[in-house]
């Protein structure tokens, strides 16, 4: 799950690491208000769930209150990468003379967390992990301790940070990775860690992904989930717990299984279609998970035919056949269905469908040709 | 032959009483797998299936010498489980659950390698041997016994594949779901070196799917072995960035496309089928090469 960045910060504060301080605006008059409490210049920052917002205009300063109003005004309301930019986060400007990377992300191979820190802080780190990686020192966390501080200052000292950052800065990534640990975290960054002008060392920014399988005990933090507008079908799908990705094509597509639903959308591409999403109804789903399924798919308006692929095990042919059948009336008209059943109660399945004038396809491919050939015949 | 399984295996079913523990332990029992009891911590003393509960894995182990687990444990108490079951001297450990936190598995893969036992998933449909028996929830009719080995990151996907293999009268030696969560208990390689050493085994099919760089190890290892491997990738439609209902099923940047994966096999000379319908007649060619050179 995507936070942003004023989350993330808060998270930050409460395991001690400095930031600066500041609110949340979602008026310009707002940003002028808490302008004016910080006193002196502040930096206005867009809160979108995309990187590069610096780049597309979304941060940008102000040196009186109504500076920042005039500010906030240009950035709310702003388009980035398909994002509305609803809400500014205002703090105060640091007065930056060096900028650092720390980063801790799960990582497969050493199946730990791993920390990554960087003198070459600020910019895109995965550009330095490209073009210079051995400015990045990577240590995994041996979870049995977590980070020790020793550990973090170490890791510091060996990325050449320098004397007067070592001892602060090993405190915050030793922080960092108690968050990181203790809100299910997939990957925490700062970015960058900045060295200030008085010598205070603060996160400047911050990015926290949660883990969504960790959300059921890190209640606060799933509260905090909120639609993504360029995905809003996505988000509803997760509330109503249905595995659902948003694909640009006209064939939408349900099976059971992630591995069986991604092989299903090769194979349409393979016949010559276009996927529209992905969605799973999982393990033993009742006809009622069969008939929501189908009727949010139908929602996406590109969606002109619909593929359901079940090979059914714990989940039964004919409870598909009969969510099938339910969702009909709720389709908009003339939209083509095409069902392929296999396993538990298949022959069921295929009678109630038969009886109700459904089509199905015998095989993944044949049901996949079907579907495709249909929406063709509908353009 | 067969890997890791056979019917004299004794099970025990970490979560056994709960409603998924139950149903698969009936299924387990009659497909011939020799459940020998369970566990649920507070309901030890009752019997369900004919089977004793336990209210702890060392209890368990105790009373009935299981060496083998199957875990219905929800997400929430699933690691632990894991974690019991590793300490106690389990040494097969199947892990179906999926959700469980992937900061709670960082620590499970410790104990469990610090104890040398084996982890099959989390997040997996199990394993199972034709004609002996299954430890999970992978529908046992659809198998035939046979000799060649099958290893999968889905479960839905292996059930459509072994069917076709049964079809196309391709017996199977043992079918494995090696789970879709990013950190799993054991990789594509840990079950190529098994199938490599088991006599029952004359070739393997693996299907993998989009995320992470298993099926690029797998490549490496397969050049080093003498049986021959077919694959097949899932997610060549997949967008960057999104996950496809497995956790692990993620491409991050470049890392992790179906594009190269699929090269990485063929670099190896293994055979990638295009679709799951090319599975079958790839393993019948690599079967008589083999019979050819013998």
């Amino acid at each position: 799950m995507k936070i942003h960045e004023y989350q993330a910060k808060d998270i930050l504060a409460r395991y001690g690491i400095p930031i600066q301080p500041g609110r949340v605006a979602h008026t310009p008059e707002e940003a002028e208000e808490i302008a004016r409490e910080l006193g002196g210049p502040v930096v206005i920052k867009a809160q979108v769930y995309v990187g590069g917002r610096g780049k597309a205009g979304g941060i940008q300063f102000g040196d009186t209150p109504e500076q920042a109003r005039a500010a906030a005004a240009r950035v709310l309301g702003m388009d980035i990468k398909g994002l509305t930019v609803e809400k500014v986060l205002v703090v105060s400007k640091l007065d930056i003379s060096e900028e650092y990377y720390l980063g801790i992300i799960l990582d497969r191979k050493s199946q730990a967390p791993v920390v990554m820190v960087s003198k070459a802080g600020g910019i895109d780190i995965e550009e330095v992990a490209a073009t210079t990686p051995e400015k990045i020192i990577q240590q995994p966390i041996d979870m049995r301790w977590g980070l020790r501080p020793f550990e973090a200052r170490d890791i510091l000292a060996r990325a050449g940070l320098p004397h007067n950052v070592i001892a602060k800065g090993g405190a915050i990534l030793a922080a960092l990775a108690k968050a990181f640990i203790e809100s299910d975290a997939s990957l925490a960054e700062i970015n960058p860690l900045a060295l200030t002008a008085e010598g205070q060392v603060q996160a400047a920014d911050a990015k926290i992904l949660i883990d969504d399988n960790g959300l059921f005990r890190q209640k606060e933090y799933a509260t905090w989930a909120e639609s993504e507008e360029s995905n809003p079908l996505e988000f509803e799908a997760k509330q109503e717990g249905l595995t659902y990705v948003k694909l640009d094509g006209d064939v939408g597509i349900i099976g059971n299984g992630a591995g069986l639903v991604m092989t299903t959308l090769d194979m349409v591409a393979r016949v010559g279609g276009k996927p529209a999403n992905f969605l799973d109804i999982g393990g033993g789903a009742k006809a009622e998970v069969m008939r929501k399924a189908l009727t949010f798919v139908a929602r996406d308006p590109q969606v002109k035919g619909i593929l359901v692929n079940i090979f059914g095990g714990i989940t039964r042919g004919e409870e598909v056949a009969r969510g099938v059948i339910m969702a009909q009336s709720e389709l908009p008209p003339g939209m083509p269905i095409v069902v392929r059943l296999s396993g538990t109660g298949a022959e069921e399945g295929k009678a109630l469908l038969k009886d109700a004038g459904l089509d199905w396809g015998r095989d993944m491919r044949e049901a996949a040709q079907k579907v495709v050939a249909a929406v063709a015949a509908r353009k | 032959m067969s890997i890791l399984m056979d019917s004299s295996t004794p099970v025990i079913v970490q979560g056994i009483t709960g409603r998924e523990g139950l149903f698969h332990t009936r299924n387990m029992m009659a497909a011939g797998t020799n459940v020998v009891g369970g566990t649920t911590p507070g309901k030890g003393g009752q019997t369900v299936e004919g089977v004793p509960v336990f209210d702890t894995v060392r209890e368990a182990i105790a009373a009935t010498g299981a060496t083998a687990s199957c875990i219905f444990v929800p997400p929430p108490g699933a690691a632990d489980a894991i974690m019991e079951a590793a300490t106690e001297g389990i040494e097969l450990i199947v892990c179906i659950t999926e959700g469980i936190p992937v900061i709670d598995m960082t620590r499970a893969i410790l104990t469990v390698r610090e104890a040398g036992a084996r982890l099959i998933g989390p997040n997996c449909p199990g394993i199972c041997t034709p004609g002996q028996g299954k430890i999970g929830i992978i529908p046992y009719q659809i198998f035939t016994p046979g000799s060649v080995g099958f290893i999968s990151r889905s479960g839905t996907l292996t059930y459509e594949v072994v069917a076709l293999l049964s079809e196309a009268g391709i017996g199977q030696s043992t079918c494995i779901g090696i789970g879709g969560d990013p950190i799993i208990g054991s990789t594509f390689v840990d079950y190529l070196s098994m199938f490599e050493s088991d006599p029952g085994t004359q070739a393997v099919v693996m299907c993998g799917e989009i995320g992470g760089s298993d099926e690029e190890d797998a490549a490496e290892y397969i050049k080093s072995m003498s049986k021959p491997v077919v694959a097949f990738v899932s997610g060549r439609t997949a967008p960057p960035g999104k996950r496809m209902g497995h956790a692990g099923a993620i491409i991050s940047g470049n890392t992790g496309t179906a594009q190269g994966k699929v090269a990485a096999l063929q670099a190896a000379g293994v055979p990638v089928a295009d679709t799951i319908f090319e599975i079958p007649g790839l393993v019948k060619e690599a079967l008589t090469r083999i019979s050819s050179v013998s």
